[in-house]
């Protein structure tokens, strides 16, 4: 019986450290933006506007998160469509070399890591002028992304069944014909999880826009952050709890719509 | 409406495995045609290859007076159902009905009115609007049957249409299927592997074995006088009595009885020979008494077909089946007799009919 | 770029080869064009710039000045000298403290922790402690960052205001220890999810006949979970592994300070190639976090061949 109450009581203290150490970091993204005066300390939010007021008229903040959904958006239109096209084609034609290639696709997405390349990958955005270039940071992005999303996506791909192309090309209906309507259909969910994975990997990503853009116009809200609380010395933190928790809260929602939706799956994981 | 010519068909994967070897087959126009055999006999790999999905590694596929052969799947102007019926899951049945009219870029409001008619001739209006999903078995298949009929194609392939029913809907779609094609005309092969569907539906069907068509013929032909031994084995709802037997003048001696030469092979038989004796369970008159030319022996089991009996007589050692009406089944124990019937019974040599 | 990405399910040869039919008809040469997109961008922007570091760091590649303007080839030179670095093999040391205490021990063992004392819960406090767990993993690295930059504050910092504790500054005197336990909050809901998964499938009869058995709670963990989950923890141990290698977040924190305490070698690569202007040198170090991720990746990969 005292043993038991024991364990009960062990769980509860176990339970509660936990929560405390997960809970704690985060307070202050919860209560700093409704509190005058924000400074580092946690305290009794009193529901004030101002911060989002200041926010609001700080000339980089918006912007930055405005540039955030344009490289996010961007790059995962590129990954989802040029990833199916190319998973198709892999999952239903045995290509020369296709396993090799597939082997080879899913080493690369895992060895060459931004950490790995940032050196050479600064060197070419510098050779091929795509410093300060958004367009060029969403290319790279997406060169980056692709092989784990094709892998993906083939997956998808391979768990259809091919009845479904082959009655609608008994039909007549052309390889693009049928990609339009049936195979894009079918693997939407597919499609939902590639694109979703690809905006989050892009919404935190801080090294790639970090190395290859300087003009703060474009920088996305990642870059932004990391200025407002190194530069100049003294951290912005009126600025800094209203556009955390703004540049946060479409990461939890998808989170939320993704976990509601599909569920968790394991393909390496949402994130990262 | 064509007829389907295949010549010298030859289809070999790249696995190495031959599935169709040098098959020679007319359907003519408007036949209602079966193709039977057992699993992996490469009754699929053949509709796919006249359908243009599995290109053909020899031979030629003739529709209509158009040679196929290298005809891309979505110009032979054929239509197939698929064992699964492959319908859409992100339609709705009148999407799906309409989709071959899509692909030939019919205006949109022609081909729902299209659909609409197709689907009502099936029964399908109440569910116009449902996803495949939303639809049972039955209904599934009436929607795929539709979606074929909507494209006026000139042949239609099915592949094991009624295997993914249930055992009552089986038979009701079996009425309704062949009902259906005698009043559209249209030249339709399909694949079996249910023997009684092949009987009970075609108008001429083959038996298919390891690549190779061992024969072909009506339902009758085909159940009366197997051309061999695999196909009399294969039909039939009880296999048919394959006793290995020696002709002796106008008998042939079958385990340790004496039984008349059949009919259809008198004169053809040398003395002596070692044949096969065929006779189905049907054509084999059981009695209790003893009489000339039967089979004597003990009933080892009985079994009950519901109208009919099945009855086993263990006949000196060698099984022998016949059926007994309703009513005059024996005891088990019992010593009874089966004589075949000289004008059904048949005589098998090195695995072939022998028949004039 | 794309941070490590390894989906744990590799192609089952069975099931390619009955879907690997040309279904839609598409033929080799579209085939071709559908797979070409993808392929020139991932040539241009990944393995091009792989095998363009491995070319640098053979030159004396710089920023500006005359290298800058004509690389010449140095043989071996920069890996001589990264190699006979003091700078490199301390960080070589940080990173590997920091992918010990904070991937290969503090995620996986809490990770574990809280899956195992969740396994058969359902309710709000298992919402909750997960809804936690995963938040700290899904929020973008620069808040989390400067979440931690504002816990740990000398001033005013909320650990301190906790625990009473004046002028007590662990980014400044224990920076390692800090980004370890940053790293372990951040990234165990990963292990967590994972084992929870794992576990969900170890068959109950098991546990039950165990249980009756008399086995205590450590031996049910150690002779009926860990031989069915053995697979998960291998599985696990390199993924984390590989990323915590690669994670530039640490620079988020302490942009390798104070005096380079926290340089590890993804933050040592930036500071020596992109502020120092040394690519060539750069480059080396990179080979060699190529070289390592390589033999992780293959591990891994070897690891589910071998499971299928
Ligand atoms: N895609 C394929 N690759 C290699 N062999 C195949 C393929 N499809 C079928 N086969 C082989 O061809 C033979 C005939 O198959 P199939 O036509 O499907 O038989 P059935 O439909 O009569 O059951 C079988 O031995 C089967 O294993
Ligand atoms: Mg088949």
């Amino acid at each position: 019986m005292t043993r038991f109450v024991l364990r009960r009581i062990g769980f509860y203290v176990l339970i509660a450290v936990l929560l405390a150490f997960f809970a704690v970091p985060l307070l202050w993204l919860a209560s700093a933006p409704f509190t005058s005066d924000p400074t580092y300390q946690v305290r009794m939010p009193d529901f004030t506007s101002e911060n989002f007021r200041a926010l609001f008229d700080n000339p980089y903040a918006l912007g930055s998160l405005w540039n955030s959904v344009l490289l996010a958006a961007g790059t995962a239109a590129l990954v989802v469509v040029f990833a199916t096209l190319a998973a198709y084609a892999l999952s239903r034609v045995r290509l020369p070399g296709r396993d090799a290639l597939l082997y080879t696709l899913l080493l690369l997405s895992s060895i060459i890591t931004g950490t790995a390349a940032m050196v050479p990958l600064f060197q070419l955005a510098v050779e091929l002028q795509l410093i300060d270039s958004q367009l060029g940071l969403i290319l790279i992005l997406t060169g980056g992304l692709l092989p784990a999303a094709i892998f993906m996506m083939k997956d998808f791909m391979d768990s259809t069944p091919k009845s479904y192309e082959e009655s609608a090309r008994v039909f007549g209906a052309t390889p693009l014909q049928i990609v339009r309507h049936v195979v894009v259909p079918l693997v939407r969910p597919g499609l939902a999880t590639i694109a979703v994975w690809a905006v989050a990997n892009v919404w935190g990503n801080f090294l790639m826009p970090y190395l290859l853009l300087s003009d703060v116009e474009k920088q996305p809200a990642a870059v932004i952050m990391y200025t407002l609380y190194t530069e100049g010395g003294q951290a912005n933190i009126q600025l800094l709890g209203t556009f955390g928790l703004l540049y946060s809260v479409p990461v939890v929602l998808m989170y939320l719509f993704v976990s509601k939706k599909y569920g968790f799956r394991f393909h390496g994981g949402i994130k990262r | 409406m064509s007829a389907i010519e295949l010549r010298g068909l030859t289809k070999v994967y790249p696995g190495g495995v031959k599935a169709l070897d040098s098959l020679d087959l007319v359907i003519p126009d408007g036949e209602f045609f079966a193709l039977l055999g057992p699993s992996g006999c490469g009754k699929t790999t053949l509709l796919r290859t006249i359908a243009g999905l599995e290109t053909a590694t020899g031979g030629a596929v003739v529709i209509g007076d158009r040679d196929v052969t290298g005809v891309q799947p979505g110009a032979r102007d054929i239509a197939m159902v698929f064992q699964d019926y492959a319908l859409f899951p992100h339609m709705n049945v009148t999407d799906n009905i309409a989709y071959p009219l899509r692909i030939k870029k019919v205006a949109r409001a022609t081909r729902q009115q299209k659909a609409a008619e197709v689907g009502a001739r099936l029964g399908l209006e109440q569910l116009m609007e449902r996803r495949p999903g939303q639809l049972s078995g039955g209904q599934q298949q009436r929607v795929a049957l539709a979606r074929v009929m909507a494209t006026q194609a000139q042949a239609f392939l099915f592949d094991e249409p009624l295997s993914n029913l249930d055992a009552r809907l089986r038979l009701e779609a079996r009425t309704f299927l062949k009902k259906l094609q005698h009043e559209l005309g249209v030249t339709t092969v399909f694949v079996t592997h249910d023997q009684a569907e092949a009987l009970a539906m075609a108008d001429r069907m083959a038996v298919m074995e390891s690549g190779h068509i061992r024969q072909i013929g009506t339902p009758a032909e085909v159940f009366q006088r197997p051309a061999n031994t695999f196909v009399a084995g294969f039909i039939g709802s009880t296999p048919m009595n394959l006793l290995d037997g020696v002709v002796r003048g106008d008998t042939v001696d079958v385990a340790d009885c004496k039984v008349a030469v059949p009919e259809s092979a008198e004169g053809l038989l040398r003395d002596g020979e070692k044949i096969v004796y065929g006779v189905r369970p049907e054509y084999n008159v059981y009695s209790a008494e003893s009489a000339d030319g039967s089979l004597g022996g003990t009933v080892s089991i009985v079994e009950n077909l519901g109208a009919t009996y099945l009855v086993t007589l263990d006949v000196n050692g060698v099984p022998v089946q016949a059926i007994v009406p309703e009513g005059r089944e024996p005891e088990l124990g019992d010593e009874g007799f089966a004589v075949p019937r000289r004008d059904r019974a048949l005589i098998y040599r090195d695995g072939e009919l022998v028949s004039a | 770029m794309a941070q490590a990405t390894l989906p744990p399910e590799v192609l089952d040869d069975a099931k390619a080869r009955r879907y690997n039919a040309d279904a839609a008809g598409l033929g080799r040469l579209r085939a071709g064009a559908f797979v070409a997109p993808a392929l020139a961008l991932i040539s241009l922007f990944l393995v091009f710039p792989a095998l363009w570091v491995l070319y640098l760091g053979l030159s004396n590649y710089r920023l500006t000045g005359a290298a800058a303007a004509a690389p010449q080839s140095v043989g071996f030179d920069n890996f001589v000298k990264a190699l006979t670095d003091p700078e490199f093999w301390s960080s070589t040391w940080l990173t590997f403290e920091f992918v010990l205490g904070s991937a290969v021990i503090g995620q996986v063992v809490l990770g574990f922790l809280i899956a195992w004392i969740m396994r058969d819960r359902t309710g709000p406090i298992k919402r909750i402690v997960e809804g936690l767990v995963i938040l700290a993993w899904i929020l973008p690295s620069a808040v989390v960052s400067f979440l931690w930059v504002a816990l740990l504050d000398r001033d005013g910092g909320t650990l301190n205001t906790l625990l009473h504790l004046q002028d007590f500054a662990p980014l400044l005197d224990h920076p390692m220890l800090s980004i370890i336990v940053f790293n372990i909050w951040r990234g165990a809901a990963f292990s967590m999810m994972l084992y929870g998964a794992a576990l969900g499938n170890v068959p109950p009869s098991h546990l039950e006949s165990a249980r009756l058995a008399g086995a205590s709670g450590w031996q049910q963990l150690r002779d009926v979970v860990f031989p069915h989950i053995r697979g998960h923890v291998l599985t696990n141990l390199l993924l984390i592994s590989l990323w915590t290698f690669n994670d530039f977040t640490p620079f988020l924190l302490t942009a390798g300070g104070p005096d380079g305490k926290t340089e590890v070698l993804s933050v040592h690569v930036y500071q020596v190639a992109l502020q120092g202007g040394e690519l060539g040198y750069g480059a080396a170090v990179s080979t060699v976090i190529l070289l390592i991720n390589l033999v992780v990746a293959v591990f891994y990969l070897r690891l589910l061949r071998s499971k299928k």
